[in-house]
Parts: structure tokens; C-alpha cells; sequence
């Protein structure tokens, strides 16, 4: 794998591609020698110490920008982080955005594009969760109505969730509000475009971060920057495929008829199109419900007859938990909840209980509240029922031992509860969404090894409740962590928009704390507030 | 809403407070109620201080209700709903003269505006502006201290 950025796709993107992941972390330890002095690459010395010194740097050509806070990522949770520092009365002066990113939205406009929610679909994402406005005032749901003209989205939020779905905005009406306040804040004037290669400590404090620029933007192939502060927000390290699936399209080279919903699958709809298909659905998550309402519209909006068997590994039928007080609602497979988690742990019981546990009792908590889920909603019940009524939405549980190539059908032998069932389809969605270990990405990889990073309960970051880095300070200087690289630690949505947001209150009131920038206090929140409202620099 | 008990005691406490109080300045002249407009305040802001004593106990019994809801969430409607038990409870209590510091005899239909403006005024605050001046509120289950 190449540490040039692509222009054309994101990072996390790269990273599905066949290529890159059999490169994958391999490619990360290659080189050992290092360059040599005063040639504006890693040195050896560089490469191999933990700790580096100014004079090391210096020695290896790679010329330093001083900035107090830099964000790696680019993505939304630089941004929240970002937007929150910049209504603290932090200058644009002293941010660094470092991200291949063009704009923050980049990565997520990508990923849920093609897990087929365009930008007039709705995401799954609460009214009041707006990464654009930290205050969630005026709501998503409060901003569609007066733009307009309708009070039917406040009529949904204030029946929702019993006698309504949960109402979520348009994920045109998300990006459009990004853009927005990423000129308010000056985002352009704060990314450096580039890959970041690696953090270290610097001796003396703070770190060095060294990023690649674009190819020949530069003098050299690195660039170095000394920060006192780092925010490390580089989203999902990977994604990865189920095994068998993995296997079937390396041992076949066929990554047209197994795909991930997570990449361009376009080709399957078009498809569907032209004639009769048998489409296989894996994973009973958000995606695996998108990609079957994008099958199912198409079949009702064009009169296809495409057949879909969706299969389960875990089927869930009814209400599930271990108690009466911890039960989740559930049927015809999935597991069902508004949101990734259930709705107080971005701020309410289930926020406060989690940030008190440690170690295995949090693993527990966990567990019992996640697992695969998917929201209820009234219009995909019903497209499912009339498919299962017709016959044309089969549902299967159970796990696939063996896959192969039979007369351009793929062939899967399901082990059932009532034993091997072959299954033969045109194409197979794998929409399970397994992701790589955090160590498949190259700069978490080196912290892990070099920055005395360590792994939370479920293998990913260990921060503190302040989403401070644990074992990774350096003198003054500290290291932040946020989003899905941290989960597992004291609060659980960080993967999402609130998520992100909370995470970012809470690295801002810290780094309020040791004087960086002022604390957002009533005054500040109002005022600041009122030149969102007017579209002001903060 | 997202709250905690801590939270919601301590929200409805500030906004019945704040809110209720502007509200039942303003309101007081216009209801319609035949007695000076000192014995008018005087009867209202009791009926204010009622609903936020007797609303700890409510909000115990709203916190206890929320453990049977998996999200452990308060919709927006329960929020606006629960004005009717908690409104005839006043109601109830006034016109059995257990409420201490009432001067004179409240009307039913001044009880049901003051009551009624007091409720929405601070259920639409809890349900937005108060994440203006308070940023850190909703992340604390709707507590302020």
C-alpha cells in the first residue's frame, strides 16, 4: 500500500481494496533501514526511536511547522473537534487539520452513498445530533420545517417513537449544513492535504507529527509538525469481509458478484433491471435493512422480479434481554433500536452507568446493550411483509461452510439447525460490516508500538473520560482520541455524530483546563450561538 | 429527553423557576380572576412552588416508569403529556384547600391557563433553547450543578 494520497477516494476506502488489504500491515513495517540524513525522509534513527529530539528531525531534513493543535483525519470528528475549539476562541492559526480529505464529509457522503442513503434519503441519526451546530439548536427536525414550510417533521418528533419512527434528516440537509459551517470556521484555511505517517513523543514535550504531502507539493516527502496537542480522529481502520467471502473472491478474482455494501455495488441494481435475479443479503444491521429497501423499491418502482434471501447468523424473533427492565424489541430476524445504542448513553442513565465501569464489567455492559440492530420502521415492515407474503423475501439463519462457482450462480452451503442447505444466487451483499483490528492502520499500528498506547476492554483505544490517550502524554503535551477508533471506553456512541461531539466537549473543557482555549460557559455558549445564527466567524 | 433523576429534578426545579416565573409575571394581570392583582401572585406562584414539590415525587415515579423503556429515554409527548395527572393533582389538592398560602378561591378556567401557559413555556425551553445557554446539559442527563 502506497502512503501517497489518492485524490479520488478516501483512506478507509483504499483500504477495502484486495490489493491494499493483502499489503495491508505488512506494507506498514517496510522500511527498516530508513533514508539517509538530510535527505527529508525517516531516518533510520527516526524509525526505530520512541522518543524523538529536535535535533533528530533536523538531521533528517524534514522541515518543522510549529502549530499548538493538530487534528489527524480530516473527517467528522476532526470537524466537531474543531468547530468546538473554534467557538472556544481558538484562531485558525493554531489548528492544523492534517487529512487526504478534501472536505470533512468526504468519507461518510462516500459510505453512505453507496450503502444506498443518497442524499435526499434519510440517515440514522437523531434530530438534535447536528454536527454542524454544537448546541443542537435549532434541530434538524426544527430547521426542515421552517425551511420547508411544513410542520410535519415537528408533528414526527413530537409523537416519535411510539406513534411514529424516530424522525432523522435528510443526509442532503447534513451535508449542506457541514459546508456551511465549515466556512464559518475556516476549515480550508486549517487542512493540510497529505497522509499522515506516524506520531511520536518529542523529548522536552509535546510530539512531532509527520505527514506526506501531496505528491510533488512539496521539497521533500515529509513534512514534520511539533504540536503540544494531538487529536487522533481517523474513523474506521478498516473494513473487513466475512472469511468465506474473502476466499471466494480472492480464490475466483470475482469482485463483481460478491460485494460489500460498503463499496460501489451499483452494478447489482442495474442488474436487477435487466432481468430475474436471486439476490443473497448478509447481516441483519442498518445497511443490510438499507440495501433490502433500495432491492425492494426497485422491484415496486420498475415491476422487477428480483427474489432476495436474506440470511441471519443470529435470527432474532421476538423481545430479548435478560430482564424486564433490559429488554429490546425484535422480530423476523433483526433487533430493534432508533440508534446505534440505545438512546441515553449519549446522555442520560445509560451515560452515567457506563462512565462508572471498568475493565470486564464494561465489556459486559457492552455486549448486553450492542450487538447487530437495525431501526423499526413502518415503510420497510411493511415492503418485507408483503415480500414474505409473496414469497419472493426468504429469510435463512445460519452460517456458510463453503461457496463456489456453478454455471455463474454462486453456490452457498448454509449449515442450518436442520442441516446443509445450498443456496444458489446471483450475487451476495455482505452487509455485516466487520471491521479491522485498529492495528490495520498504519498510524494507530505505530502508536500502539512506539507511543505507549493501549487497548480498552474491546481492543480498540484506551482514553480516559476525557478522551486523553492513556500512557501516550508527553511532558504538557497530550494526545486525544475520538470515534470509532475509542470504542469500548467509558461512553459508547463515540462512532456517531453526537457521539463525536460529546467527545469533543469533553477534550475541549480539558484542554479549557490547561489553558489552551476558554471554557464555553453560558455567556461565551449564548453569544456564540447568536453568530452561528447569523452565519459569523466565531 | 435523556435524563437522569439528578436531572430531571433539578431541571424542573430551574425552568419552573425561571420560566414559570416570567411566565406567571406576565400572565397575572390576564387571568381571569377577581381579585387584586397581589392576592392574583400570590396564588399563582404557590400553585408554581406546588408543581415543583410536588414534581420530585413525579419524577421519581417518571424515572421508575423509564426502566421498562430499553433506551432509557423520555420521549418528547410523555414530557408534554404528563401536564394532565400532574394538573388535576394541583387542581385536586386546591380545591380540598391542601395547599398552604392560597388566599382566595382560584377559578377552574384561570387555573387551566396559568397552568397550561406555565407547562408548554417550560416544555418548549427543555426541548431546545435550554441547550443554548447550557451546552454541557444534554450530555448530563439534565443536570445543571
Amino acid at each position: 500500500m502506497t502512503d501517497q494520497p489518492d485524490r479520488a477516494q478516501p483512506e478507509t476506502v483504499q483500504r477495502r481494496r484486495p490489493a491494499a488489504d493483502a499489503a495491508g500491515p505488512a506494507a506498514a513495517a517496510a522500511p527498516a533501514q530508513g533514508a539517509a540524513p538530510d535527505s527529508g525522509d525517516l531516518t533510520g534513527e527516526l524509525l526505530t526511536s520512541d522518543q524523538w529530539t529536535d535535533e533528530m528531525v533536523r538531521a533528517a531534513g524534514i522541515p518543522v511547522t510549529d502549530i499548538p493543535f493538530v487534528t489527524i483525519g480530516g473527517g467528522i470528528g476532526s470537524f466537531v473537534t474543531v468547530d468546538y475549539l473554534r467557538i472556544a476562541g481558538v484562531s485558525t492559526d493554531r489548528v492544523a487539520v492534517l487529512s487526504n480529505l478534501d472536505f470533512a464529509w468526504q468519507t461518510y457522503e462516500y459510505l453512505t452513498r453507496v450503502s444506498q442513503i443518497p442524499r435526499p434519503e434519510r440517515i440514522r441519526s437523531d434530530s438534535a445530533s447536528r454536527p454542524d451546530n454544537i448546541w443542537g439548536f435549532p434541530s434538524y427536525a426544527l430547521a426542515e420545517a421552517v425551511g420547508e414550510r411544513t410542520f410535519a417533521p415537528l408533528w414526527q418528533v413530537l409523537i416519535e417513537p411510539i406513534w411514529a419512527d424516530y424522525y432523522t434528516p435528510k443526509a442532503g440537509r447534513v451535508f449542506a449544513g457541514l459546508e456551511r459551517e465549515s466556512k464559518r470556521i475556516g476549515w480550508s484555511e486549517m487542512l493540510v492535504k497529505g497522509q499522515v505517517r506516524m506520531v511520536r513523543k518529542r523529548q522536552g514535550g509535546g510530539y512531532f507529527v509527520i505527514l506526506t504531502p501531496m505528491v510533488g507539493s512539496t521539497a521533500t516527502k515529509r513534512l514534520a509538525y511539533r504540536a503540544e496537542f494531538v487529536h487522533l480522529a481517523v474513523g474506521y481502520p478498516g473494513l473487513r469481509f466475512l472469511p468465506e467471502l474473502q476466499e471466494f473472491r480472492t480464490a475466483h478474482q470475482d469482485f463483481h458478484h460478491v460485494v460489500s455494501a460498503y463499496e460501489e455495488h451499483e452494478h447489482v441494481y442495474e442488474a436487477a433491471r435487466t432481468k430475474h435475479l436471486v439476490v443473497m443479503l448478509r447481516g441483519g444491521g442498518i445497511v443490510a435493512s438499507r440495501v433490502l429497501q433500495r432491492l425492494m423499491d426497485d422491484r415496486a418502482k420498475y415491476g422487477l422480479s428480483t427474489e432476495i434471501v436474506h440470511l441471519f447468523r443470529t435470527y432474532i424473533s421476538s423481545s430479548h434481554g435478560p430482564n424486564a427492565w433490559n429488554r429490546r424489541k425484535g422480530a423476523n430476524g433483526f433487533a430493534y433500536q432508533g440508534f446505534n445504542y440505545p438512546k441515553s448513553v449519549w446522555g442520560g442513565q445509560l451515560k452515567a452507568r457506563m462512565r462508572k465501569l471498568e475493565g470486564e464489567d464494561r465489556g459486559r455492559a457492552y455486549k448486553l446493550m450492542g450487538g447487530t440492530n437495525t431501526p423499526y420502521r413502518r415503510r420497510w415492515q411493511a415492503q418485507m411483509k408483503e415480500g414474505r407474503d409473496a414469497g419472493w423475501y426468504r429469510t435463512m439463519t445460519g452460517t456458510v461452510e463453503q461457496m463456489r462457482l456453478e454455471h455463474g450462480k454462486i453456490i452457498s452451503v448454509v449449515k442450518t439447525q436442520n442441516g446443509m442447505v445450498e443456496v444458489a444466487a446471483d450475487f451476495v451483499v455482505d452487509c455485516t460490516g466487520l471491521e479491522a483490528d485498529i492495528a490495520e492502520h498504519r498510524v494507530l499500528a505505530d502508536l500502539l508500538e512506539h507511543s505507549g498506547a493501549g487497548r480498552n476492554p474491546l481492543g480498540r483505544l484506551d482514553v480516559e473520560r476525557s478522551f486523553e490517550l492513556r500512557g501516550s502524554a508527553s511532558g504538557p503535551g497530550v494526545m486525544y482520541a475520538s470515534g470509532a477508533t475509542t470504542l469500548g471506553g467509558y461512553f459508547p456512541g463515540v462512532d456517531t455524530f453526537l457521539g463525536l461531539q460529546v467527545a469533543a466537549q469533553e477534550i475541549a473543557d480539558d484542554l479549557a483546563r490547561r489553558g489552551f482555549c476558554h471554557r464555553i460557559g453560558t455567556f461565551r455558549s449564548i453569544t456564540q450561538w447568536l453568530r452561528w445564527a447569523r452565519d459569523r466567524q466565531p | 429527553m435523556l435524563p437522569t433523576l439528578g436531572g430531571r429534578i433539578q431541571t424542573r426545579l430551574i425552568l419552573l423557576a425561571v420560566v414559570g416565573g416570567v411566565v406567571t409575571l406576565i400572565i397575572g394581570p390576564l387571568l381571569p380572576i377577581s381579585a387584586p392583582l397581589s392576592a392574583v401572585y400570590q396564588d399563582t406562584f404557590v400553585i408554581l412552588a406546588a408543581v415543583a414539590v410536588l414534581g420530585i415525587g413525579w419524577e421519581c415515579l417518571y424515572h421508575f416508569l423509564m426502566q421498562w423503556r430499553w433506551e432509557k429515554d423520555w420521549p418528547t409527548l410523555f414530557g408534554l403529556a404528563t401536564a394532565i395527572p400532574e394538573g388535576l393533582l394541583v387542581w385536586v389538592l386546591l380545591a380540598a384547600g391542601a395547599i398552604p398560602g392560597i388566599t382566595g378561591t382560584v377559578p377552574a378556567a384561570a387555573f387551566v391557563i396559568d397552568f397550561a401557559l406555565v407547562w408548554l413555556a417550560v416544555w418548549l425551553v427543555a426541548n431546545g433553547p435550554m441547550r443554548v445557554p447550557f451546552i454541557r446539559w444534554r450530555f448530563h442527563g439534565g443536570r445543571l450543578v
